[in-house]
């Protein structure tokens, strides 16, 4: 017997989840994350899970983990100190950062800029100029730059180094020479150049996401080989460690040590990877998904069982050119603040948040400000006397507390207020559902909305009747979704360039050749890590538009259809989904702006994960008590259910409230919920 | 009103009772509105002018036509006076011209496209949505002539028209304007996007009403109006003095020889009505530079600055307007008389922030900023490129934020809302140029307490033959400092000829030949500084000569001297402040770097251009 270990290590809580490769048997674990060196937690996590399943950790060959050492890095500004080398001309290039001030008019006022993360202290120019055909304007000088490179090593202050030169994405000559000779004088220091991070055109964009790999790469890459090492040490020798990226695919150990700005959203990646896990085996492909988190919600549209993918990372006001699940994020979670403005006496709900600390006033942590966890615990959402394995003990009266210095603040009375604050946050919540579905030409109604993460299903029912996606879905270990997505997913990698080409001007063979060359390079991490082309997938992408526009959709091309068709199939398909999106069409001057080739190794997980019994049982042997809720302006009763309890087919009438150990679903009046056949709840309306 | 709705339906929208939270939901759902406008336009639009840039503005406003989600207030009022006829179910509205729309728009570049919203044969509200165009024909590409006399000579003038009869393109009308644009292709895409933006706000307000209910949200949007009014009647009230505040501030000059043009503003305060009286500004000039200032556009804009100090979520909105009187003279630089040419308004528009910023800070000097930058230079460049095509490139310029209460002001930055620059790399794959220096200057940021931002040095290297014009402003007089804070650097054009010669450009030129391998070195200024430099952190100056942001000589105006290991002299420090404080005897509010009879009597001297002569009374 095998088994995979999925690792997911969020800000509190280490989730983990073992799972036979075989049976597909799964068995979880949440212990408290170590944020000073997470891999404590994750390995005292594999002693408990192994010791809890009595499996012998050498059974383990394969742990896939998603973490966010890369991004605590840049959310607490804590990575290394990086060196920069310019074009001369461009030594401010992050300091101007492209003129953008935040905020509408007057938003200058107040704005603050963060510290760079390549300090002007350490950045240099290097002579040379490339054009922006490919051909070399004036040679480097490579005098000068020893010399500069010297005096900025001299300084012992740089831990990474960092180049990116003008027009180097089409052609990165001038970049390889100036890394030869800081090679020679800054030895092991990592050094990335941005013709290799990310070869795509805009010099901002582009230094900033090579200078936040170089930010980050040092801790995570002695993370990840402190963690490989123990892993050989408790496991077995030939252990097989993958990091998640944040456009859900798996990178090797290596491989993620290498480019670590493509981990920046490991995170909020594993939890869609697990919710289209579950969602596809319960036969639903199209979904909008939806984590609430403490602090921020993230939402992802997920069309045909793929999430869509898009070329930008964002993390709080960092944002890279760098593959991720196109996950948006707003401030409104379960600690987010509710206020009321003197002046305007308006209802607003974050993006202040209590955070873990003091957390929310139900907490009784030293929190004393209304949040939105207060108000589903006012309105018996949230109840205060069921406690189930790491659940949190929740004191009502102090949300009541809290809650009610609002309320007086709007002259309105308690449970009023308490729904307030939910209806003005699921609001925010539909509007991020919005960006995704609507604003991108998806109807939410040809959705299933899947809610998870700790506060989202008691949210989800209430966003499932604002947005009309049905059924709403609330998937097995909501509160642990990550480390499903995690064990389920597989090793990918990827290699694009800017080619910014009229269509009219090339011929189908030319895309073939270019896309050719995209695969080796994007399958050379394979090869590193021995993985064969017999255990590859491969697929290509070109981004259309016409010439000139600032928008571009991503289409997918095959290499039989442009032998067949030619390039009039793909100019087609973009003027169709022009058309759809913003209701006309251009019909000529297509450009493609980008091109990039995919590779994934085949999945090896070939079990279902169960998560259900397969016989539906008898309500009330789940049902743990009596309860009342406020909803719609009236008290609701209620009752509560312990999920684990219910079987295949089980069906839950609304008004009701369903728990377990770290999230709780509520079920509204006038709505059911079906245990689907994975486990799943389903939860529809009733008729 | 001549302008008539015409609605199938004629039931009336009744005033309900609207609880709080309905009435915050509802505003939440029309912010997100107004940011799917922004988004479908920048995915959209063609120009590199919108979609990089970002120079366009979304609005919603209810069926009376005020401003409930928007930035640059409503316009409606003007059109439906200006416009005669009937408006129908489906029809859209495109016009560009300043003196038909009550001045929603000030020159004519920028289009705007009006959306009647219609639900169930009522009037529901409107949307609508301006760009500014690559090009609106005229005599010169990108249509801002400087010595343009008259409107007549700044390209194609569109009075309300109908681009759509109920839901039918008007082709005819299309392509007659198209027809008068140098750029006809990128404008027609925009246009598209400005009508997509606009029909998806139609949609969705449809849609909130449908959810709500018609007359709740009629009756939301008048509450959210009443929100802005009750705010800002308390903030007049809090910032606005009783006691009259003066202040002026000069646009340098009006491209053709005639300067400083002064704006004079008068505030006061009568109860609960602030008053801006900007009597003594003086008359209209003979070229494009007038401004004809919406005197709605301006309450706006000091209701935006002010609001947001105190609820940042608010959805501002045209709600407080009766509690400001804005009071300009006809025939002034800030209202003139048609045919007026207007296009390059743009200095005297960016310069009303420094004037508001001055009026208003003596009232309230805590939280007064120093003179920014204010204004959105230009630089054109048209020619064919090597393969025989036309090209023709607006670049905005960036320069340095003001020192401010909050802190030092960024560098080469932008006080426009959403603006960016224009990627280097993209400008130099589209057209023949090379970027070879983007920078900021050292020094040009007025030393303060916080210092001002530095403003930004381009180096343009033309790759073909061509022409350039230039707008630009502020190479006179200062941006100025306050409470202690010096003035920052001025701006400078500077044109290195491939023969090595050098030619320092006035500040607002067009028709330009230049030619390959010419330099043009477009440097703006910087913010000025923002309270007393003597008392600035030694380290802090010690770090930006680290930085390169402040040379060691520059540090010198903060009374620090560095040494050269790159350490802070505190014992040289120490004197040189001392003798600095004695010497410059106390600090005024405002420091001009001079007053105006001698900015223009060293004009020459200091800035190798002539001064420029009083404008005609």
């Amino acid at each position: 017997m095998t088994f995979r270990l999925g690792v997911d290590v969020g800000g509190t809580f280490t989730d983990l989840l073992l799972v036979d490769e075989s049976s597909g048997q799964t068995y979880m674990a949440k212990v408290p994350s170590t944020p000073e060196d997470s891999s404590i937690g994750v390995l005292h996590g594999i002693d408990r899970i192994c010791d809890e399943s009595d499996i012998d950790t050498g059974q383990v060959t394969q742990v896939m983990h998603g973490t966010t050492v890369a991004t605590n890095a840049v959310l607490t500004r804590k990575g290394a100190s990086v060196g920069l080398v310019t074009t001369k001309g461009y030594r401010q290039v992050l300091q101007v950062a492209r003129s953008f001030c935040p905020g509408g008019l007057g938003g200058w006022v107040s704005y603050m800029k963060a510290p760079l993360l390549a300090p002007l202290e350490l950045t240099i120019e290097a002579d040379e100029r490339m054009g922006a055909d490919g051909n070399s304007v004036k040679a480097l000088d490579a005098k000068a730059l020893r010399s500069d490179l010297k005096i900025l090593a001299d300084t012992g202050k740089v831990e990474a180094l960092t180049i990116c030169l003008i027009n180097s994405y089409v052609n990165g000559e001038h970049e390889a020479q100036v890394r030869d000779v800081a090679r020679e004088i800054f030895g092991d220091i990592p050094i990335s150049i941005s013709s290799d991070v990310v070869p795509e055109m805009q010099e901002y964009e582009r230094t900033e996401t090579t200078v936040v790999n170089s930010y980050v790469r040092p801790q995570v890459s002695k993370y990840v080989q402190n963690l490989q090492t123990s892993l050989q040490e408790r496991l077995r020798d030939d252990v097989n460690l993958a990091i998640l990226r944040s456009d859900g695919g798996l990178a090797s150990a290596r491989a993620s040590s290498e480019s670590p700005v493509n981990l920046l959203l490991s995170g909020p990646a594993g939890g869609v990877a697990g919710a289209v896990y579950f969602c596809r085996r319960g036969g639903f492909d199209d979904i909008l998904t939806f984590d609430m988190g403490g602090t921020s919600t993230d939402v992802a549209l997920i069309q045909n069982g793929h999430a869509r993918i898009r070329r930008e990372t964002r993390v709080s006001d960092i944002m890279v050119r760098a593959p991720s699940v196109d996950v948006r994020t707003i401030g409104a979670g379960g600690g987010s603040i509710a206020f009321v403005p003197e002046l305007t006496k308006a209802l607003r709900v974050g993006p202040d948040s209590a955070g873990a600390d003091p957390g929310p006033a139900a907490y009784m942590k030293g929190g004393e400000q209304p949040t939105v966890c207060d108000a589903n615990v006012v309105l018996g959402y949230l109840p205060s006397d069921v406690k189930l394995g790491g659940a949190m003990e929740i004191n009502r009266e102090a949300a009541e507390t809290a809650v009610q210095t609002l309320a007086d603040a709007m002259g309105i009375d308690l449970l009023t207020a308490a729904e307030g604050i939910i209806k003005i946050v699921n609001e925010s919540m539909l509007g991020a559902l919005r960006l995704v579905s609507v604003e991108q030409g998806y109807d939410p109604r040809d959705f299933a909305l899947v809610g998870f993460g700790g506060a989202g299903p008691l949210h989800a029912n209430a966003l499932g009747v604002l947005s009309g996606s049905w059924p709403v879905i609330v998937p097995p270990g909501p509160g642990v979704l990550c480390a499903y997505g995690d064990a389920t997913t597989q090793i990918r990698d990827e290699a694009s360039r800017t080619y910014v080409t009229r269509v009219d001007a090339i011929s189908a063979d030319d895309l073939i050749r270019e896309l050719d060359e995209l695969r080796a390079r994007a399958a050379e991490s394979f090869k590193a890590d021995g993985i064969g082309e017999d255990q590859q997938e491969v697929s290509y992408q070109a981004d259309f538009r016409y010439a000139g526009q600032a928008f571009q959709l991503s289409l997918p091309v095959t290499k039989q259809a442009l032998e067949k068709d030619g390039l009039s199939a793909l100019t087609d398909e973009f003027d169709r989904q022009h058309e759809q999106l913003f209701t006309f069409a251009h019909g000529q001057d297509h450009e493609i702006v980008m091109i990039r080739a995919i590779v994934k190794a085949t999945n090896t997980l070939t079990a279902d994960l169960k998560q259900v019994s397969d016989k539906a049982s008898d309500l009330r042997d789940a049902k743990l008590h009596d309860t009342k809720f406020y909803f719609g302006q009236n008290w609701h009763d209620a009752e509560i259910y312990d999920r684990s309890k219910l079987g295949m087919g089980t069906v839950v009438p609304g008004p009701a409230i369903v728990v377990e150990m770290d999230s709780t679903t509520l079920v509204l009046p006038d709505h059911t919920a079906t245990v689907d056949n994975v486990g799943n709840l389903l939860i529809n309306p009733f008729n | 009103m001549t302008a008539r709705i015409i609605e199938s339906n004629s039931t009336p929208f009744k005033t309900v009772d609207v609880d709080t939270v309905t009435v915050d939901i509802i505003e939440n759902a029309l912010r997100n509105v107004r940011e799917e406008m922004d988004a479908v336009l920048f995915r959209t639009a063609m120009s590199p002018g919108i979609r990089e840039q970002g120079d366009c503005f979304p609005m919603v406003a209810n069926r009376d036509g005020k401003m409930v989600v928007g930035q640059f207030g409503s316009f409606i009022h003007g059109f439906m006076e200006a416009y005669d006829g009937e408006i129908y179910e489906g029809d859209i509205i495109l016009t560009n011209d300043p003196y038909m729309c009550n001045a929603a728009v000030s020159h004519l570049p920028d289009w705007i496209v009006l959306v009647p919203i219609f639900k169930d044969g009522r009037h529901l509200a409107w949307s609508a949505m301006f760009g500014h165009m690559s090009d609106n024909g005229g005599m010169v590409p990108g249509s801002i002539p400087i010595s343009a006399e008259t409107i007549y000579q700044e390209g194609i003038r569109i009075p309300p028209t109908k681009l759509y009869k109920k839901g039918e393109l008007q082709e005819g009308v299309l392509e007659l304007i198209l027809h008068n644009v140098r750029t006809s292709d990128w404008n027609r895409f925009d246009l598209n996007a400005l009508v997509a933006a606009c029909r998806t706000a139609s949609k969705r307000c449809a849609e909130i009403a449908e959810r709500f209910g018609d007359d709740v949200f009629q009756t939301t949007m008048q509450i959210m109006l009443d929100r802005n009014l009750e705010a800002m009647r308390a903030i007049i009230n809090m910032i606005v003095p009783e006691e009259p505040q003066y202040f002026e501030d000069y646009v340098c000059d009006d491209g053709v020889g005639k300067g400083p043009y002064k704006i004079a503003c008068k505030l006061w305060r009568e109860g609960d009505v602030a008053i801006f009286d900007f009597a003594g500004t003086d008359p209209q000039a003979k070229s494009s530079i007038n401004f004809y200032m919406s005197e709605d556009m301006f309450k706006m804009f000091f209701g935006s600055f002010t609001i947001n100090l105190f609820d940042p979520h608010i959805l501002f909105n045209d709600g407080f307007y009766e509690l400001v009187d804005v009071r300009i003279p006809e025939g002034s630089l800030l209202k003139p008389k048609f045919p007026a040419a207007l296009s390059g308004r743009t200095h005297a528009l960016g310069r009303i922030f420094d004037v508001m910023g001055g009026v208003l800070g003596q009232g309230a000097p805590d939280a007064m900023n120093a003179a920014g930058f204010s204004d959105s230079p230009h630089l054109f460049y048209s020619g064919y490129d090597k393969q025989g095509e036309w090209f023709q490139l607006f670049q905005i310029g960036f320069g340095g934020i003001p020192g401010r209460p909050v802190g030092d002001g960024p560098d080469g930055h932008s006080l426009w809302p959403g603006f960016t620059n224009v990627p280097n790399e993209f400008i130099e794959a589209y057209f023949p140029l090379r970027i070879a220096k983007y920078e900021p200057i050292a020094d040009s940021g007025g030393a303060g307490l916080h210092r001002g931002g530095n403003g930004l040095s381009v180096a343009y290297e033309f790759l073909v033959d061509g022409q350039i014009g230039v707008h630009d402003d502020r190479w006179l007089t200062y941006p100025w400092g306050v409470r202690g804070g010096d003035p920052g650097m001025r701006s400078t054009k500077r044109l290195v000829r491939v023969d090595g010669s050098e030619e320092w450009l006035p500040a607002k030129c067009d028709g330009v030949n230049v030619y390959e391998g010419d330099v043009l070195y477009f440097n703006t200024w910087g913010g000025g500084g923002w309270g007393d430099p003597m008392q600035r952190d030694p380290e802090l100056v010690k770090t930006d000569v680290n930085r390169g942001l402040v040379s060691r000589d520059g540090a010198v105006r903060y009374g620090v001297v560095i040494d050269d290991s790159g350490a802070v002299d505190d014992v040289a420090t120490i004197k040189l402040r001392n003798k600095a404080i004695e010497d410059r005897g106390a600090t005024g509010l405002f420091n001009f770097g001079g007053t105006i009879e001698e900015l223009v009597a060293r004009a020459q001297e200091e800035t190798h251009l002539p001064a420029p002569q009083p404008p005609n009374p």
